[in-house]
């Protein structure tokens, strides 16, 4: 039905041409898979039309349309088309694709909530103008019969549409009424009711005073905040589903007959699994046949490869280097890295739960003390009235509806959808609500090595200690592997104009190295103790000729700005510490390169979380910045926390922001963000102060209007949005 | 003052159609990616009768 929708809906639209639209109402008697295609290179009106073209012209396809958006293609096509296909002409096309896995983004596919807040906030919009417009009659003087007549439409008006629109603070509410908490929720919906009440009753009693545009306003205004404050984060949500959809998770099963491709989710213990060079272990398993060095850098931190052979272990989310593994499944799905990481978030989530947002401590002073003012207005006024129940009640209702927490409501999601857009321009992901009001009180970081501050591919140091003749055989040899040290190497050498020697029958003995004959002698490139050398304390690899053996030394190369990252950092006066699990000789080397002094090597992952926890319960504000599997508690642990796009998605999931580009440079810019975004957020409870201040007593004295009661309110939101604002 | 009595439910029926419009937008999906729609506009490529088989 979307889809009919859709081209109906847009008729000039530009590429999804005839044909295929013509062909996409058959898809769906046909039965045609859908596909989804990340573009993250489009911007303009041309990739559309070009992007959708090359799509619609290639072999299978029915039908593709491109939301720019979100940066994502939608695709039906013939059952039996792989989008992996699809992306990669595309790449030969000169648009960038990746496939995306439709299962992990169903959430984001009927964006339901945003929807649903998004006609609350229309009914109450247009319910509002209508009524605005009965008012202003009412205010430059309708009197008697006209009036009443309006008061009435008002109602008809305001009461169905607040039963509708104010729904989600009702329900708010009332679950924290329920749990015996107070938040900003609860004296929104008593003012909202209170106003629609007390105003129908007036009108009842045709009464000068109907508070229905007041009621109406408020629900707009304030839905507006939640609309505002859904949509950064649905963005937020909807980009780190994206990154975890790049990662299809599929696995090659071998059965009796045949080898097929199919979901790790459909994976049984028992099962083989075939691993390709190069690809990451898909589940938790023993090698059955075949032998290959392991990076285990993002669940350990080693930076140094792992030999492993039949009978050895592997886990999910290792990378396979070398050599064809087949291996046992012996757990799989629920039972592995998922529920590893389902584990780890329920960590995460209480920790995150502890902290109570600006908002809620506002709303927890704010609250008692509106309530407590009404109370005392009506008590006053029956006092001074000697009884007159309606004048009080008017008046304690005025109290309640000019005190409105509009303003209040708008505070922080005007500031931090400023800031969170801000950030997202710069390739940061906030992805937890209270992030920023955390990251701003940071006063202490922590980093990890391998794979946060390094990239994690190493780069040749000690080239120029080599003659040019062996140099010419180690990247002869270094040609023929995939293993990361070999290209390193040949990169190397290519750079340095170095020809590769004539090398012959050039093979890979997995899990050792690469074997050739160079002029009659066995020379030999890889692991110290298959060329007899032995093992240097770096990271390194060896080349045998004949009984000669020469070291070739790596180092881990950079990621880009962390020396930036980590100059900033201390710039805004922050401790800095280097965690790792790592060898000593190479975390003592980064720590020098990049500049941190406090630093520890081989420490385990309960060592990490250790540290940070007694960093906290010394009073310390820690913020972590790590990408390893065994990063993952110490994240979850510290007070604030970041982690790269390269790292495992259970990383991701505890992490507050996620960096999406490369760099590690926006990271000084994020706390000064933040920082000037709490600074916005406490201003902005100031000026709703500052106006309260003036408000309340006008109130108390029985002197507040219908229309002064419209004019505050709008008056402070905008206040309120146009200090947010400032933050761009 | 008879004036107020169609002028009052003619505001109310714009309003509804207003209101009308909104929804019937929000249901087909035309807030789902303003970004390219904004693009789509002006692009000449576009299908203005059927194909032609």
């Amino acid at each position: 039905m979307a889809g009919a929708v859709q081209t109906s809906a847009c008729p000039a639209c530009a590429a999804a041409p005839a044909a295929g639209q013509v062909a996409g109402s058959a898809a769906a008697a046909a039965g045609g898979a859908q596909v989804l295609l990340s573009l993250p290179e489009i911007h303009c009106g041309a990739c559309i039309s070009g992007v959708e073209r090359s799509l619609s012209a290639m072999p299978g396809v029915r039908r593709a349309r491109v939301n720019l958006t979100l940066k994502r293609a939608q695709v039906d096509v013939d059952p039996g088309i792989a989008a992996a296909d699809l992306a990669a002409a595309l790449g030969a096309q000169g648009w960038a694709a990746h496939e995306l896995d439709a299962a992990t983004l169903a959430g984001t596919q009927t964006d339901r909530t945003g929807r649903d807040l998004l006609m609350r906030l229309g009914v109450a919009g247009f319910a509002m103008m209508n009524v605005m417009l009965l008012s202003v009659a009412v205010w430059s003087g309708a009197a008697d019969a006209t009036r009443d007549l309006f008061h009435w439409i008002s109602a008809s008006i305001a009461i169905p549409t607040i039963a509708f629109s104010a729904q989600p603070f009702f329900r708010s509410a009332l679950g924290a009424l329920r749990g015996g908490r107070l938040n900003m929720d609860v004296p929104i919906s008593l003012a909202i009711l209170l106003a629609a009440g007390m105003s129908l009753y007036e009108t009842a009693q045709s009464g000068e005073h109907a508070y229905f545009d007041a009621a109406l306003s408020l629900t707009f205004f304030l839905l507006a905040g939640r609309f505002l404050d859904y949509r950064t984060r649905s963005v937020a949500r909807s980009a780190a589903q994206e990154l975890a959809a790049l990662e299809v998770p599929r696995a090659l099963r071998i059965s009796a007959d045949a080898e097929t491709m199919v979901p790790v989710a459909e994976l049984a213990v028992g099962d083989l699994v075939r691993v390709l060079p190069g690809a990451r272990v898909p589940v938790d398993g023993i090698v059955e046949i075949g032998a290959t060095e392991i990076d285990r850098a993002l669940l350990t931190g080693e930076s140094l490869p792992v030999a492993a052979a039949a009978g050895a272990e592997v886990h999910a989310g290792e990378v396979n280097l070398t050599g064809v593994l087949t291996v046992r499944v012996t757990a799989a799905g629920e039972d592995s890295t998922l529920s590893r990481l389902a584990d780890l978030v329920a960590v995460a989530e209480t920790t995150r739960n502890r902290y109570t947002s600006l908002a809620d401590r506002a709303a927890r002073i704010y609250a008692p003390v509106v309530h407590l003012l009404a109370l005392a207005a009506f008590a006053g006024w029956m006092w001074i009235s000697g009884g007159d129940v309606r004048l009080s009640l008017n008046i304690a209702v005025a109290v309640l509806i000019i005190t409105c927490p509009c303003a209040l409501g708008l505070a922080v999601p005007a500031v931090t959808t400023a800031a969170s857009g801000r950030l997202f321009r710069r390739g940061l992901l906030i992805k937890s609500a209270t992030a920023l009001e955390r990251l701003a009180e940071v006063d202490t970081v922590v980093f990890d090595k391998t794979g946060t501050l390094t990239t994690g591919t190493p780069r040749a140091e000690n080239l120029g200690d080599h003659a040019r003749r062996d140099l010419e055989v180690a990247a002869a040899l270094a040609e023929g592997s995939a293993h990361p040290l070999a290209q390193a190497l040949a990169a190397a050498a290519r750079a340095a104009g170095i020809r590769p020697a004539r090398v012959d029958d050039i093979r890979e003995v997995p899990g050792h190295g690469i074997e050739g004959a160079w002029h009659g002698e066995t020379v030999r490139l890889g692991r110290a103790a298959w060329t007899g050398a032995t093992q240097a304390e770096q990271t390194a690899t060896y080349l045998q000729i004949g009984g000669r053996v020469l070291t070739f030394r790596f180092a881990d190369s950079l990621r880009d700005g962390a020396a930036q990252a980590v100059a900033a950092m201390k710039a805004q006066g922050k401790d800095v510490i280097l965690l790792s699990g790592d060898a000593p000789a190479a975390v003592a080397d980064l720590a020098a390169r990049v500049g941190i002094d406090s630093f520890a090597a081989e420490v385990l992952p309960e060592g990490k979380a250790a540290r940070i926890e007694a960093l906290g319960a010394g009073g310390r504000r820690v913020l972590m910045v790590g990408d390893g599997l065994n990063d993952t508690a110490a994240l979850a642990a510290a007070h604030a926390s970041i982690s790269p796009a390269s790292a495992l998605e259970a990383t991701r999931v505890v992490s507050d922001i996620v960096l999406l580009g490369g760099s590690l440079e926006p990271l000084g810019d994020a706390v000064a963000t933040a920082r000037s975004a709490t600074r916005r957020i406490h201003e902005n409870f100031g000026i709703a102060a500052l106006y309260n201040a003036v408000a309340i007593p006008v109130a108390l004295m029985g002197f507040a209007t219908p229309l002064a009661a419209a004019l505050a309110m709008s008056g402070s939101s905008i206040c309120v949005t146009l200090n947010a604002l400032r933050l761009r | 003052m008879n004036v107020l009595s169609y002028l009052i439910p003619i505001s109310l029926i714009l309003g509804g159609v207003g209101l009308a419009a909104f929804v019937w937008s929000l249901r087909s999906r035309q807030y789902d990616d303003p970004e390219g729609d904004s693009r789509r506009i002006l692009s000449d490529e576009f299908d203005d009768k059927p194909k032609e088989d």
